[in-house]
């Protein structure tokens, strides 16, 4: 006979009347289901979360570009202790050499300094970043209100300055910021400009985690005459000294013309670099290899998980299956009374597969909640970004039915197959 | 095909239990009639075969050898399904042990047959509801079986019984575990029954139970010895 479907409801309906007669018991015996299906999505929403700011971080830095740090050699701070000047990273003539590259469409170079920017008594430690009007187009920039730096006030080295989010809302908390006046040191700027906010995932990804939304841009030509060449710095120690260094550009942005390219260039670069660079002053970020580190990065991460995942699964299919074991010899009698009245092998079947599936689906489903829960605290206490995944919740779903009818067809099976007579008389 | 209005009938029916490599014959060639309508007892003292012949009429064990035939049809071969059709359709058993289950309601287990039936819900309640009534139990549908007494349980598993609209009521010991007063109702009930035409067997000791039947089986040693 077929079953209808409000018969599959009634089966359902009783088998849930069962499960809810020994609410603890049951509780207890889905609570493999319940952190397996939990972790799986609140791992995965993490992960997700985290590769997800990796990748916007470093797809803010473009992925047709390569970025090219100078970076101070560690061997180079012992002379600079004793007040020496320090020289070191990229210069006009890397610059010269770099743009002979037929696959380099562009190199922008930087300044950067850090130092306080202050508004009235207000101040605040942001990133002074001096460069050219196309820097805002390679970096994927957007601009809030305002303007970026345009040619005219490059090539009339105007005191102008675009500022970061963060800037903006520390020294402007109510105020519109156009056309008012910061100083940094005893410069003034004009803001012209607010930049978009850019994200930012904090320390997890240190080698190349630079928070734009500090930054203060302006014209490169503006910081050369305001700010020369010279960086100095106060160091911390027992006695307050200086530091001095002399950088001709901090940072270059090379736009390169194809993405096949991006590896062929980055290799021509550090050969013409290493010519002159004997101390390896400089470091050479290529923001697509990173991308697709971090892709495989995430790859390994997803089965680590899935492995977990499946690990704790089984454990709580088994524990399903263990007190269903238990149920069925506990209502051994009862399986005997209802083959007497009239139930076949496969009604018997029925009812413990749906007894089992229901407490793994029931699993399932706090397991959702849990694991629905678990990211949003995380987000809340922890600052993380979480991304829950609906596929992630889809699939841990239906592995904890699949579980549910894998692990309980044994136990429905002895049920169905134990002899009417026996079970009657077991008490 | 059934011409002498016979409802079952044995023919030469053998059972052999197999327990521990040991083959036990329970019942030696056992053969017989019962007709439609009729109130048999079933007497013989422990270890005579006549639950084992009882649950074989039950369709819930099967014959060794020979040949049992209900209603002209022969049950000696049917598949594990088929049996469980036959006593889903023909068939109301009644314990010594009432056998109800314990965490359903009295309404559930008097609805249980016909679920398996899978007859609409609105109908098998209601007709579980008359039967209680039938019974007696009007008041007591909400009920956990624990919170009945002996005699009241009984009454449930004879509604229970009736359920499917059996054309064979079949009882084992069904006052064994019953005060007198409380068997006597409970055999007042049976006979009730059998006025209104359903075939009664009951398999008992009691030799108060047994004179309610016109018709007495007598087994001893796995065979009838004496029928009257």
């Amino acid at each position: 006979m077929k079953i209808s479907i409000a018969h599959l409801i009634r089966i359902i309906r009783h088998g849930w009347k069962n499960i809810w007669l020994y609410k603890l018991r049951s509780l207890l015996t889905v609570l493999g289901i319940v952190f397996g299906v939990a972790s799986v999505i609140a791992m995965l929403a993490i992960g997700e979360g985290a590769s997800y700011e990796a990748r916007k971080m470093i797809e803010s830095l473009g992925s047709n570009n390569i970025i090219i740090k100078s970076i101070k050699v560690p061997s180079d701070s012992k002379t600079q202790q004793a007040g020496l000047l320090g020289v070191y990273g990229l210069t006009e003539r890397d610059l010269r050499k770099i743009e002979t590259i037929p696959s380099v469409v562009r190199i922008i170079p930087a300044l950067e300094m850090e130092d306080s920017v202050w508004y009235y008594e207000k101040n605040f430690s942001a990133r002074i970043i001096g460069t050219l009007p196309e820097y805002r187009e390679a970096l994927n920039l957007s601009i809030k209100t305002g303007r970026f730096f345009d040619t005219a006030d490059l090539q009339n080295s105007l005191p102008v300055a675009v500022i970061g989010s963060t800037v903006r809302s520390s020294l402007f908390p109510a105020e519109d910021p156009i056309g008012k006046t910061i100083k940094v040191r005893s410069n003034y700027f004009k803001i012209i400009g607010i930049a978009g906010e850019k994200v930012f995932a904090g320390a997890s990804e240190s080698f190349v985690a630079e928070d734009m939304n500090i930054a203060v841009y302006v014209p490169i030509s503006t910081a050369k005459d305001f700010f020369g060449e010279y960086e100095v710095k106060s160091t911390t120690g027992g006695i307050r000294s200086w530091e001095r260094n002399w950088v001709q550009y901090h940072r270059f942005v090379v736009r390169v013309s194809e993405t096949e390219k991006i590896l062929m260039t980055s290799s021509l670069i550090s050969d013409i670099l290493n010519q002159t660079h004997k101390k390896q002053d400089y470091q050479i970020i290529v923001p697509l290899e990173l991308l697709r580190q971090a892709e495989r990065t995430k790859r390994i991460f997803n089965i680590v998980l899935g492995s977990i995942a499946a690990i704790s699964l089984i454990v709580g299919g088994i524990g399903i299956m263990n007190i269903m074991l238990a149920i069925v010899t506990e209502r051994t009698r009862e399986i005997g009374i209802r083959r007497a009245v009239g139930a076949k092998k496969r009604d018997i079947i029925n009812q413990f597969l749906t007894e089992s599936v229901i407490l793994s689906a029931s699993g399932g489903f706090i397991g959702i909640m849990l694991g629905i829960f678990i990211p949003k605290a995380v987000t809340k206490f922890a600052g993380m970004v979480t991304l829950i995944t609906c596929w992630s919740i889809l699939l841990s779903f239906s592995i904890s039915v699949v579980v549910g009818i894998g692990f309980g067809l044994y136990p429905a099976k002895k049920a169905a197959g134990l002899d009417p007579i026996q079970a009657l008389r077991y008490e | 095909m059934n011409q002498n209005n016979d409802l079952l009938r044995f023919d030469n029916v053998t059972k052999v239990y197999h327990l521990g490599g040991v083959d036990i014959p329970v019942l030696r060639g056992v053969s017989c009639e019962i007709k439609k309508g009729e109130h048999v007892s079933i007497m013989g003292p422990s270890g005579s075969g006549k639950t084992t012949m009882l649950n074989i009429i039950g369709c819930l064990d099967r014959v060794s050898s020979g040949k049992y035939f209900l209603e002209g049809m022969d049950i000696s071969t049917l598949e594990d399904d088929a049996l469980s059709e036959i006593r889903s359709r023909k068939i109301g058993f009644i314990f010594q042990s009432y056998n109800l289950i314990p965490q359903l309601t009295v309404l559930e287990n008097i609805e249980m047959p016909l679920f398996y039936q899978q007859v609409e819900e609105e109908k098998t309640r209601e007709k579980a509801i008359n039967l209680a009534r039938a019974v007696g139990l009007q008041d007591r549908l909400k009920h956990k079986p624990t919170e009945l007494s002996g005699g009241q349980q009984q009454r449930v598993a004879i509604a229970r019984a009736l359920m499917n609209d059996p054309v064979l009521i079949l009882a084992d010991e069904p006052t064994g575990n019953l005060d007198s007063v409380s068997g006597k109702e409970i055999m007042k009930l049976l006979c009730e029954l059998n006025e209104k035409g359903t075939t009664l067997i009951i398999v008992t000791h009691d030799a108060g139970v047994a004179k309610y039947s016109k018709k007495i089986l007598k087994m001893l040693d796995g065979k009838i010895a004496d029928e009257n």
